[in-house]
């Protein structure tokens, strides 16, 4: 006797198919997609695991609205065979989605308080989503502040989006880059120099962080100057990961588990992890 | 006797335990226990009681495995081999589904569950330990591997209290054997020292009892049960190892930066065997094949060890890229982390690691040199 | 000059000063604005001066050949524009150049060197105040040298 093994069987794929293809930066693509059961909700700061057919699977944060139902959104940079393929999809082809996964950003403990939010890359991402919902329940949080950082300028993601939130007077945005060319009239520097010179309470604050993990590292350092205290910091963390539900071990993180117990992590709770090389 | 009165206690003959494979087969079970193949003993199936190693035993150090020949005629006379039932409940290859492109789209066909049902026959108490471990990992979470709990609750076991302590044997300080103490069907007890070659058996199911109620049997006189209990104090008594493992989760994550490290990063040649023999490792990875023009695709998951470099591969290079944070990770895993993240041990003593390491680094001895020479 | 001296006061790299120390730092202080495109200080040059930023935004560069102008740093209001009037042989390693409308605090380097030289409480209130600029800025040189976003080869 054969049971078939329903939709709930967690390492078998929807299928998807990709709305729209926009080029983002070198080798960085966002894809729209469009599940064909409908779209599972997610939180900001979830991933889903994406299929590219014949090629592989990888886990990739979710870039969207959360509030835009049935079409999911990723931010994909090609660097492997898999987010290679995926960059090269274009409307109307399909994928495999699996997800959403993990947990997400602390949008529950920021109500009422100021939201410092550094990104470094790709790591503004998986922030947007993030960054969609505070901007649309806006009256809730205190100051907002998006602290950015790339490589270049061409780096820049989400160029107009920046614009045009940088237009609302409701958010303090502050972009730069570490690398510029002599036409760039913006900020030049690390992105952690950008958190001294922002304009919030440390004492009444959270802060979301995202970008590579070196970046992180000095960009808590550069809160916790600022006067932010650990179990205030948020950051989202990347690992190897091969299944996203536990399975396949890849992911371990010391005595957790980046896909269950994150990608998002308080950072008191990683602390002494971040603190071992190689672990 | 109730069949399913565990209190109680039966006793079977040699013939008895054919007429449990034969019960077992006619139920549809897949039969696997011990043989003798290429100079171990390794789980495969089991036809009759003739297949099973009788009269061997082995000889178990670091890196060192030998059969010798006993001087009686014991089915079950020796410690665990290479193979563990992971084999059987966790393949080293299965596939997750396939899918096919058509004109309309994809459409993705799961892998049918698998409807074998296995009868596994010798399942001792540090194995009986790591299925209970691998379960709490695979189907105690939030969500389940659907194969894995197929096989596993298809399964029947028959346990066996070991009556052989092998050289790397370590269970009684792990509190994890040499006597079984749940999760089977029915527990055997070899008593092959004076008189009639026999099992003393236990019931820990009603299938069990069942069975059991099937096979020509008789009630067990007080003296075998006192024999089976003396078998397994004498197993207890003669363990080849031991590892004080009550502090070890504090000890070892205090002592991540240890020079004992280096030292055995120095000998580990990363080859990946101990997560290869070892019953409770499940880490896995995923592979896609496609024919020529793409039309069909696959996923199939496959054992998959921390050893290699590959394993934490992030864009542009391993977060684990030397041997020591190899070798950490495993050991620390398991003896460590593995509390956090599963609320259980990794580790249930077995000593195949032990064993089968080709430079015989051994597990115990690595937590001993650690708590012999914390930096104050 | 009183207005001056509020100034100063209230620059973010004085917070907090004693007043005895505040007015001799001010008696070495002036006033300064530099229009969008103008240097501060050019490579090469005695560091005689170095600038608090209140306003404006300041691009610190080296010249490339084949590269141009290459920014390495801008600074922003509230933080300093010069450190090697610090240490000798007190000349500028870069230049830097006013994005836009900037006004700043002048400090007279060799004014400020003498008093403290002549004052060495003076001198460590300042080593104290300079000390952690300075390891911000080689912390932050060393993640840029890092080019952590860049795609690995």
């Amino acid at each position: 006797m054969t049971a078939a093994i329903t939709a709930a069987d967690p390492m078998v794929p929807r299928v998807a198919r990709v709305l729209r293809r926009r080029r983002n930066g070198p080798q960085v693509f966002t894809l729209d997609v469009e599940p064909e059961d409908p779209a599972p909700a997610f939180a900001p700061g979830q991933f889903s695991m994406l299929t590219a057919f014949g090629v592989g699977e990888a886990p990739i944060s979710a870039s969207g609205d959360p509030a835009e139902p049935g079409r999911l959104v990723y931010t994909i940079r090609a660097v492997g065979p898999v987010s290679s393929a995926l960059t090269r999809l274009g409307p109307g082809d399909l994928l495999g989605l699996r997800g959403p996964f993990g947990m997400g950003w602390p949008m529950v403990e920021a109500p009422g308080r100021d939201v410092v939010i550094v990104a470094g890359g790709l790591g503004l991402a998986p922030l947007r989503p993030a960054l969609y919902r505070l901007l649309a329940e806006r009256a809730r949080y205190g100051k907002i502040v998006l602290l950015y950082g790339a490589r270049g300028p061409a780096d820049i993601l989400f160029r107009n989006e920046i614009e045009s939130w940088r237009r609302r007077l409701d958010i303090d945005i502050a972009v730069t880059v570490d690398h510029a060319p002599p036409d760039w009239r913006g900020h030049v520097g690390v992105v952690t120099r950008l958190i001294a010179r922002a304009d919030f309470d440390p004492l009444h604050a959270v802060a979301l962080v995202c970008g590579p993990e070196v970046m992180m590292r000095f960009a808590i350092a550069g809160l916790g100057e600022a006067g932010l205290a650990d179990d205030a910091i948020y950051l989202s963390m990347e690992r190897n990961m091969k299944c996203a539900v536990v399975f396949c071990g890849h992911c371990q993180f010391g005595t957790v588990f980046v896909c269950r117990d994150g990608p998002v992590f308080r950072y008191d709770r990683v602390r002494s992890l971040l603190a071992v090389k190689e672990i | 006797m109730s069949p399913t009165d565990s209190t109680q206690h039966a006793v079977v003959t040699p013939e008895g335990l054919q007429a449990l494979f034969e019960a077992l087969k006619r139920r549809n079970y897949r039969v696997i226990g011990p043989i003798l193949r290429d100079g171990a003993i390794i789980f495969d199936d089991i036809a009759s009681v003739g297949d099973l190693p009788k009269g061997w035993t082995d000889e178990q150090d670091g890196g060192h495995y030998r059969l010798h020949r006993r001087d009686d005629g014991a089915l079950f006379g020796y410690a665990v081999g290479p193979h563990s039932w992971k084999k059987f409940l966790l393949p080293a290859t299965q596939r997750l589904w396939s899918a096919e492109r058509t004109e309309h789209g994809v459409a993705i066909t799961p892998e049918p569950r698998p409807s074998e049902r296995f009868a596994f026959i010798g399942v001792r108490a540090c194995d009986l330990n790591a299925i209970a471990i691998q379960d709490r990992v695979l189907i105690g979470g939030a969500q389940a591997d659907l194969r894995y709990q197929s096989r596993r609750q298809g399964a029947f076991i028959v346990a066996l209290n070991c009556g052989v302590a092998g050289g790397t044997c370590f269970c009684a300080s792990m509190h994890t054997g040499p006597k079984a103490s749940g999760g089977y069907d029915l527990v055997l007890t070899e008593l092959v020292d004076d008189g009639e070659h026999r099992f003393v058996v236990g019931v820990g199911s009603e299938g069990g009892g069942t069975v059991l109620a099937e096979l020509p049997h008789r009630s067990a006189a007080s003296e075998e049960v006192a024999a089976a209990e003396a078998v397994v104090a004498h197993t207890l008594a003669n363990m080849g190892r031991a590892m004080y493992s009550d502090d070890v989760h504090d000890l070892l994550l205090r002592n991540l930066d240890h020079p004992r490290w280096d030292e055995v990063a120095a000998r580990c040649l990363t080859c990946g065997n101990c997560t290869l023999v070892c019953p409770t490792c499940f880490c896995t990875t995923v592979e896609e094949s496609s024919d020529l023009d793409g039309s069909r695709t696959a996923r199939s998951q496959r054992w998959d060890s921390c050893f290699t470099m590959d394993f934490s591969y992030i864009h542009g290079g391993s977060v684990r890229a030397t041997a020591r944070s190899r070798y950490r990770q495993w050991m620390t895993h398991k003896l460590a982390t593995w509390w956090d993240q599963f609320g259980t041990t990794g580790c249930v003593g077995c000593g195949r690691c032990i064993t089968w390491c080709p430079v015989g680094i051994d597990i115990t001895e690595e937590v001993a040199a650690i708590r012999g020479s914390e930096p104050s | 000059m009183e207005g001056l001296e509020r100034i100063v006061k209230e620059h973010p790299f004085f917070a907090g000063m004693q007043n005895a120390f505040c007015d001799l730092v001010c008696g070495c202080a002036r006033n300064v604005r530099f229009e969008a495109g103008q240097y501060l200080f050019h490579e090469g040059e005695p560091a005689d001066w170095f600038y608090l930023l209140r306003h404006g935004r300041v691009a610190l560069q080296v010249a490339v050949p084949g590269r141009g102008a290459v920014t390495f740093q801008t600074m922003a209001e509230g933080e300093i524009v010069g450190l090697s009037w610090l240490i000798p042989p007190y000349r500028w390693t870069y230049d830097a150049k006013a994005i836009g409308l900037t006004r700043a605090i002048a400090m007279d380097a060799k004014c400020l060197r003498e008093k403290c030289e002549a004052d060495h409480d003076l001198g460590y209130e300042m080593m104290k105040r300079f000390m952690p600029v300075l390891i911000q800025r080689l912390q932050a040189t060393r993640l840029q040298i890092l080019d952590v976003y860049g795609t690995p080869a």
